[in-house]
């Protein structure tokens, strides 16, 4: 917080008291979380801190037990919200990918454009088409998602999302089924979509990343935010313990 | 030495005969290939339907969807067959034989092609129904756009199989008469006294379904594709 703004934007996205158990665990244990518009906030946590459950519940692909989620103004919770017009401005990229393997990437992307945004096929692959030229794949279109490498597909996946015209993205570790030799391309994309001014929520353990694009890092632990801050608060100096631990395992596993 | 051979000869590859009652035969293979058809777009177009139902998961409609499905998984086609040609004029419904040989067909038809494209439904990973949800597509845009045609693809094979099997099943529609290869080639080899046309009928057969499975195998090859 270095600009002398008085009155900060209306956050993109909000979480309030947010709550989700299975069974008897407390998954998401009261999150309050505010993401402001072309921040880029990024999750960290032990495996089972409930990371993917908190991106998930953002656009409800899991349902949360209680507390509000607030995108772009409206709280999505309220009955009668239409999901799937919530869902085009919250993209989501995936830690396997999830293309459909039946399409080419060009059909990926435009999916959606065509059948939910209703676009005539030329509208939808023109849009296609500069989606994916953004992520640098213009010349893949036409291909398979078997014929592509892996960081290749997290591209399409990443334009899938952008060609929604989305006002955040959100990543669940997008970069930890890639080989390492892979995990630059996509990065480089995300850092340009960053430069570009996107809103983005990053669950990932790419600490160099962090330290380069992020403008804030949330450390959670069971459920809760135990810490967060700048990447170099976080990462020089955490004032939690835990988070001392959890960065210090995190950054040897990760030479 | 060669008697045998001669008789075997004139019984079962009689040309004369086999001229003589070749347009009957040709008759037969017309009806099983009518059959046939309607039972594999009836048949597949029901599996389909009440595959694409179940995935909505409605308590009984289930039950209802699974009772059909077993019941006509565990009669034989024979008996199936036989209950709507006899027992649906008591019902003052009039029953054909084309018409109760492809009714009972596409039942079970569509029961086997169920049960295989149900399968390949909750084969379909997780996330891709997440990745389509994502988006903003609906339950059934997802289903019909994302899930169905990867299920219907992984299941091409066993699909195939079974659609090779219960369309051959149309010979039995020759018990309740059904003017088939099958009621065809057997009242002509008694009429002839020589079972000439049994041979014509199995060769009218191999007409029919070599080529089915050489398709079935091409559409194998077509549809397979690595993940
Ligand atoms: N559908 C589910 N049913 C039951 N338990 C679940 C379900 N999804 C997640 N969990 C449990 O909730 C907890 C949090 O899961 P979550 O996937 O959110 O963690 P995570 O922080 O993303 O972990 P990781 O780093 O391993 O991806 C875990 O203990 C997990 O086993
Ligand atoms: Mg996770």
């Amino acid at each position: 917080m270095t600009s002398a703004e008085a009155v900060p934007p209306a956050p993109i996205l909000e979480l309030v008291a947010l709550h989700k158990n299975f069974g008897p665990l407390k998954v998401l244990d009261g999150i309050d979380l505010a993401v402001r518009p072309r921040e880029l906030v990024f999750v960290i946590g032990p495996s089972g801190s409930g990371k993917s459950t908190l991106l998930r519940c953002c656009n409800r692909l899991e349902e949360p037990d209680s507390g509000a989620v607030i995108v772009d103004g409206a709280d999505i919770m309220r009955p009668g919200t239409d999901l799937n017009a919530v869902r085009q401005k919250i993209g989501m990229v995936f830690q396997s990918f999830n293309l459909y393997p039946h399409m080419t990437a060009l059909g990926n992307v435009t999916l959606a454009l065509r059948k939910v945004q209703g676009l005539a096929r030329d509208a939808a692959e023109a849009r296609g088409r500069a989606a994916l030229a953004q992520v640098g794949l213009a010349d893949k279109e036409n291909s398979y998602p078997n014929a592509l490498s892996g960081g290749q597909q997290q591209r399409v996946g990443i334009a899938r999302a952008l060609a929604l015209g989305p006002k955040i993205v959100l990543f669940d570790e997008p970069t930890s089924a890639l080989d390492p030799e892979l995990v630059g391309s996509v990065l480089a994309v995300m850092r340009e979509l960053k430069a570009a001014g996107m809103t983005m929520v990053v669950v990932s353990h790419e600490l160099a990343f962090a330290r380069a694009a992020a403008d804030r890092v949330v450390f959670m632990e069971g459920g809760r935010i135990v810490e967060q801050g700048s990447p170099e608060a976080i990462f020089g100096n955490p004032r939690e313990a835990r988070t001392r631990a959890f960065v210090s395992r995190l950054s040897q596993g990760h030479g | 030495m060669d008697n045998g051979l001669e008789r075997l000869v004139f019984a079962f590859f009689n040309a004369e005969i086999a001229a003589a009652w070749a347009p009957k035969i040709l008759e037969g293979m017309w009806v099983t290939i009518l059959v046939s058809l309607a039972v594999v777009a009836t048949g597949l177009a029901l599996g389909l339907a009440l595959a694409a139902l179940r995935a909505y998961r409605i308590g009984p409609v289930d039950v209802a969807i699974v009772a059909f499905v077993d019941i006509l998984r565990a009669l034989p086609p024979l008996v199936v067959i036989i209950i709507l040609f006899f027992a649906f004029p008591y019902l003052d419904l009039p029953m054909s034989a084309f018409t109760a040989t492809w009714l009972s067909l596409s039942l079970v038809l569509a029961a086997f092609a169920e049960e295989i494209w149900w399968a390949g439904i909750l084969a379909v990973p997780r996330g891709q129904w997440e990745a389509a949800r994502s988006t903003g597509l609906g339950f059934g845009a997802t289903l019909g756009y994302v899930v169905l045609p990867q299920a219907v693809r992984m299941t091409v094979p066993p699909l195939v199989n079974r659609v090779i099997a219960v369309t051959k099943g149309t010979a039995l529609g020759s018990v309740v008469a059904l003017s088939e290869i099958v009621s065809q080639a057997s009242s002509a080899a008694s009429l002839a006294g020589n079972p000439t046309p049994l041979t014509l009928g199995a060769a009218a057969y191999l007409a029919i379904f070599v080529p089915v499975v050489v398709l079935g195998r091409w559409l194998e090859t077509r549809f397979a594709w690595k993940r």
